[in-house]
């Protein structure tokens, strides 16, 4: 860069230029591909949600079905693959999608907090002394960084509670899904935690399907306003059909009193891969 | 060629012999002088060029494409800039577009036209070697901006589109939408960013230029103030170019960006540059008129507007009846009256001054009595809203949002301001001042227009200068200098200069008075308003040659000049600008007052034709009245370059 | 002069307080400083306002504020300032210079800070340094011709489509309201205009993906990173479109592989 006489203060950079990776590593160096893999990592997570849920509906075609649903993920490459393997292969993309996800989300939210800081002397980081008039900037938008985490940390609780184990302790069943799905969300405070968590996950899905377009540059300015229609239906299904468990649960019209096979880890078990077997 | 006349009191040779202004016009057939003499002027070899340092002051059209083509060629390049950003430079607010004989239109247009209308349109007071050449680089210049990427409007084959503007009977003029300025400006940026980015210029910013230095006769460098740290230092290279535009803010109120000034221009002129026809300063008449006392600055609209709006004013004097309740017959349609063939269309000067007739007669309309109605009513009533809104919704939308009025339901309030000044510093054909090694370049200097500028020839002239002139004259003038070192900055010329600033510095700091300096120049403005305005009479010239040494005396008495020299310090850098407002006033009247005739922006009252129009005299004046300066509190001495007119017969205009 | 068919009642005035940010340099802490603005005309624009502060600053003997500013009608992209927590105020698509006091009402306080950002230091009072925009455009924000080096300007026709939106683009006035306005002081419409003022014709095309590559690296050394929040549209006072920024994430993306390609590498 050449010199200037003035060296003015604001020509100084604010960010060490990295030594660049290999590609396509590099791609991930910079703040737009970071969003850019943010939005492609969005989007898988985004699918795992959806098809999570839709698979959970099973939940309402009882106890047998959802056990038959389980196993068929577990069995899922039929013969030609070990079983769970591929499953686990997903759980393992699954989970490096959530890492990268999050690490771009932190990293880039230090990038813009060191941007802004010492920005004034009003409070160190950006901020106004004026309330903040936003025009554009909305609620979804705004909160990205505090609905990520919750929903990280509801991911946790979630696999903790029904994956784990860990809440359940002796009413735990490996095996019945169905059974610790009512039995977790029968407890007020799970089912609280459940929505909450949801409807945070909405808020931060609404904001990430309009923005991933933005990220991707895959955008038409014809199809601005179909990409918000598209945000607030997807936001939608989602929110419906994943609140729908907890509330189910807690009125009362999902339970166990229907129940043919009994509540264990081992005739219990062998009760619904029979009754599955059956359909 | 040259001779002179001594300041003040009309023509009287005091026996200045020829040479003193040799305009170094070669000689040969109008069509061939440029291109023969780019051919003999002398070349500095591509390697040698990075030997010598060029100084460019001024990031505007001029500056910006100068600075850039210069460093293409190799010289090394120092240019600055009062802005923190060379795109700040005024260019930037021209709107309309930019003249070039490219005759895509195919109506006709052609170099010669391009010439002749401009020296015509000038009214016979340019040099026509310099206007023809002008009309020559037209060409490339859009050709150059184009492959730049500006992006001018284009017809749907994709190819250049044009439009038409005043003083032209062809479609010559390219734009892009109401932005021309701006996209050109962008243009000559990016290219100057290039270089700067390729370190083959060094970019100053927030730097103002406070004095011209020299070393036996020839330009060696300049004094700059860094505008945040208040440091003074100097500056040496082989040649200095003033890109420093135009003096409209003399008049305080004008259509100029509140920072323009003459300061670097007439600091040359205090150097011993010579400072050109004063008094050629244009008026637009559709500006939006001053609404208050505070009024900073003036916004222009374009003149287009008077295609289909009326112009009037209430017959009755200090009439206070909203414009509704005036009945037709008690308006004063006064353009329509006294011009009956142009009616409204009639050119800018006449338009304006007649505005100014009705308002001094007491018929101003809005709340300071101030404007003449623009009248749109009767074509919306004739076309519809949405017609007048498809065509002129932009500039009614911009008139409602400074005044607050809908022009759709009001009449529109305009008045004439000054936008341009056609003097500036002289400079020959090589675009060099007086002073050997400091040329001058676009509206700094008083080169191409004559006495008044034909719309959309601005832009043109600014990167003619910049891309196409410049940077092969002044070549001709280094080869000479060929293993000349600059003058080291341990020259004593250097010290001196710098201890002047800083000494001028001091002074506005330490006067301790009790007004500010927008107050000063905003009186000073009043007087060069009212009497070096669009009419000029000479017992109006000589009250102001009265009060404004009243008034600066006031100035360097009572002027408070809070803070002090060691940050950035906005009424420190305004008193001095404003400084040299008080001295180039003083020779705007100076200049008006010996040139008795009316030509373009000049109108003398005592000169006009039975019918009001302006009179030239091209017996006496179809000369450059070129001023030199000797001291302070010196009347400058005038010399002439007389104009000769060998492609384009004088006539005189009539618009009845 | 009252108001009949739309016409504004001139002549009237407004009593504002305002709290005006100064700070004497980029390392001096700065404080609000509250001033009473009675009779103020509703004609007067924003900047003629604090021009009115200054005067009385002045005849008091105190030091006037410091801000940018230049053209006063909209377009060179000097005056900046912060009202009342909007970039150039309240009014969509207005420079601060371009702001009329009538659209405040008598009363009002309003607050008066310079553009926030770490890349925008404070040079004194409201006036912020903004030369990083220049190291952008320094960066590839160009189309590399040499003066003279062209051919006519016909020979290469640009889609009216193309030079439209190119246009559209290139109005950006370089004011940095993006910046100012954005929660995370990012650079993005800045950018992303000038790419597509220069991307989207056949005349940038040589450069298109050197010239992506270089100004979004360039832009990262000194802004945050974008989160679609549309702020900066909101605040610019040339509307300049949200849409480029999606522009120039697919053009920098792209570039990465095409610059690959270019020299050889697949």
């Amino acid at each position: 860069m050449a010199p200037t006489a003035t060296q003015a203060a604001g020509s100084a950079p604010v960010f060490k230029t990295k030594r660049p990776l290999p590609f396509p590593l590099n791609i991930y160096q910079s703040a737009i591909g970071r969003k850019w893999v943010m939005a492609w990592t969005g989007i898988g997570l985004l699918g795992f949600v959806i098809v999570h849920m839709i698979g959970n509906l099973h939940l309402y075609e009882g106890p047998s079905r959802m056990y038959e649903y389980a196993e068929t993920l577990r069995d899922l490459g039929g013969g030609l693959l070990p079983r769970t393997l591929l499953l686990w292969i997903m759980r393992v993309g699954l989970l490096a999608m959530f890492v990268v996800h999050l690490h771009s989300a932190y990293t880039l939210k230090e990038r813009s907090r060191l941007a802004s800081e010492r920005a004034g002397f009003v409070g160190g980081a950006k901020k106004y002394a004026s309330k903040r008039d936003y025009i554009a900037a909305n609620y979804a938008s705004r909160t990205m960084r505090w609905t990520g985490p919750i929903v990280g940390l509801y991911v946790l609780f979630h696999l903790a509670d029904l994956t784990w184990g860990w809440w359940l302790g002796d009413a735990y069943v490996r095996g019945d899904p169905y059974h610790n799905v009512v039995e977790s969300l029968s407890s007020i405070p799970v089912a609280i935690i459940y929505v909450v968590a949801n409807v945070a996950l909405a808020v931060h899905i609404f904001h990430g399907t309009w923005s991933m377009f933005q990220s991707l540059g895959v955008n038409n300015p014809r199809y601005n306003g179909l990409r918000r229609n598209l945000a607030t239906a997807l936001v939608g299904v989602v929110l419906v059909g994943n609140l729908s468990f907890p509330v189910l649960v807690q009125a009362g019209l999902v339970d166990e009193d229907n129940r043919d096979c009994p509540v264990n880890d081992t005739t219990g078990l062998e009760c619904l891969e029979k009754e599955a077997g059956a359909h | 060629m040259a001779e002179s006349h001594s300041g003040g009191n009309g023509p009287a040779s005091n026996g200045l012999g020829n040479g003193v202004l040799d305009s170094r016009v070669p000689d040969g057939p109008m069509a061939d002088k440029w291109t023969d003499h780019k051919f003999s002027m002398k070349l500095v070899n591509p390697n040698n060029k990075r030997r010598f340092e060029i100084i460019v002051v001024g990031t505007g059209l001029a500056g910006a494409s100068a600075a850039a083509s210069l460093s293409e060629l190799g010289y090394r390049v120092k240019v600055f800039t009062f802005h923190d950003s060379p795109r700040r430079a005024h260019s930037i607010a021209a709107q309309g577009g930019i003249n070039a004989a490219k005759n895509y239109t195919n109506d006709g247009d052609s170099v010669h036209r391009l010439f002749y209308d401009t020296v015509k349109g000038g009214d016979y007071r340019s040099r026509e070697a310099n206007v023809h050449r002008l009309a020559e680089v037209s060409l490339n210049i859009i050709d150059q901006c184009a492959a730049q990427g500006v992006p001018f409007a284009r017809e749907y084959g994709g190819l250049l589109d044009n439009r038409s503007f005043g003083g032209a009977q062809v479609s010559r003029t390219f734009y892009a939408r109401g932005q021309t300025g701006q996209q050109l400006l962008l243009g000559a940026y990016q290219a100057l960013a290039k270089q700067v980015a390729a370190g083959s210029v060094e970019l100053c910013t927030r730097t103002e230029m406070l004095d011209l230095v020299t070393k036996d006769g020839r330009a060696c460098g300049i004094v700059t103030r860094d505008l945040i740290s208040g440091e003074i230092a100097a500056h040496t290279g082989h040649a200095v170019v003033l890109a420093t535009g135009g003096y409209g803010n003399v008049y305080y109120l004008s259509t100029n960006a509140m920072a323009c000034n003459v300061t670097a221009a007439w600091r040359a002129h205090r150097r011993g540059a010579y400072f050109a026809n004063a008094c050629y300063t244009q008026i637009h008449p559709t500006c939006i008129p001053a609404s208050d006392e505070f009024q900073s600055k003036l916004t222009l609209m374009s003149e287009s507007l008077r295609n289909d709006g009326r112009i009037w004013v209430p017959e009755q004097l200090d009439d206070a009846r909203s414009p509704d309740l005036i009945p037709v017959a008690e308006r004063d349609y006064y353009l329509e009256r006294k011009y009956p063939a142009f009616g409204n269309l009639v050119p800018r000067d006449v338009a304006s001054r007649n505005a100014k007739t009705v308002v001094d007669q007491g018929k101003g309309v809005g709340p300071l009595r101030n404007g003449v109605y623009l009248d749109f009513s009767e074509v919306i009533e004739r076309d519809g809203h949405p017609a007048v809104a498809a065509k002129y919704g932009n500039l009614f939308d911009m008139y409602e949002r400074i005044t607050g009025e809908n022009p759709y339901a009001v009449p529109m309030r305009i008045y004439p301001a000054i936008h341009y000044t056609m003097g500036g510093l002289w400079v020959d054909y090589h675009l060099m001042t007086t002073v050997p090694g400091c040329y001058s370049i676009g509206e700094a200097n008083f080169s191409d227009h004559g006495a008044n500028r034909l719309g959309a020839s601005a832009l043109m002239q600014g990167l003619a200068d910049g891309y196409f002139v410049l940077p092969y004259t002044i070549g001709d003038d280094l080869a000479a200098r060929l293993g000349e070192p600059v003058v080291p900055l341990s020259d004593p010329v250097f010290a001196q200069a710098v201890s002047e600033v800083n000494d001028a510095t001091q002074r506005f700091l330490s006067i301790g008075g009790t007004r500010s300096v927008d107050w000063f120049h905003r009186e000073l403005g009043k007087i060069v308003w009212d009497c070096i305005g669009m009419e000029r009479t000479s017992a109006g010239l000589e009250k102001a040659l009265s009060e404004i040494p009243a008034l600066e005396a006031e100035f360097w008495a009572d002027l408070r000049v809070p803070g002090s020299g060691a940050n950035l310090n906005s009424s420190l850098e305004k008193a001095g600008r404003v400084a040299d407002f008080f001295e180039l006033a003083k020779l705007m009247a100076r200049d008006a007052l010996v040139r008795e005739e009316s030509c373009g922006g000049h109108f003398r009252a005592e000169h006009q034709t039975p019918e009001g129009e302006a009179q030239r005299d091209d017996e006496n004046f179809a000369h450059v009245a070129a001023w030199e300066w000797h001291d302070t509190g010196t009347v400058q001495t005038r010399h002439v370059e007389e104009l000769e007119f060998t492609e384009v017969a004088l006539t005189q205009r009539s618009y009845k | 002069m009252s108001g009949t068919n739309g016409q504004a009642s001139h002549g009237g005035t407004l009593s504002l307080t305002l709290r005006i940010w100064r700070q004497d340099g980029p390392d001096a802490p700065g404080r609000f400083h509250t001033f009473d603005a009675p009779n103020i005309s509703e004609d007067m624009s924003f900047l003629e306002l604090l021009d009115i502060i200054n005067e009385r600053l002045i005849e008091g003997g105190d030091v006037p504020i410091e801000f940018d500013h230049d053209c006063r009608e909209g377009i060179c992209g000097m005056c900046s300032l912060m009202i009342n927590g909007r970039a150039h105020g309240h009014e969509l698509a207005t420079t601060t210079c371009q702001l009329h006091m009538r659209k405040f009402t008598d009363g009002d306080v309003i607050t008066v800070e310079p553009f926030r950002a770490k890349a925008f230091p404070v040079v004194r009072d409201l006036v912020v340094d903004r030369s990083s925009f220049d190291r952008i455009i320094e960066a590839g924000g160009y189309i590399s011709v040499n003066t003279g080096a062209v051919g006519d300007a016909n020979q290469t026709p640009v889609p009216k489509e193309a030079a439209d939106t190119s246009m559209d683009a290139a109005a950006c006035i370089g004011c940095g309201a993006c910046v100012a306005a954005c929660p995370n002081s990012a650079a993005q419409l800045f950018t992303s205009a000038k790419l597509a003022h220069l991307n989207l014709i056949p005349q940038g095309q040589p450069q298109r993906w050197e010239r992506t590559e270089a100004m979004v690296e360039t832009m990262e050394q000194f802004f945050g990173s974008c989160t679609n929040h549309g702020e900066c549209t909101e605040a610019c006072p040339k509307e300049i479109s949200l849409d480029f920024i999606a522009f120039m994430n697919r053009d920098y993306v792209k570039a990465k592989i095409k610059n690959r390609k270019l020299t050889g590498q697949s």
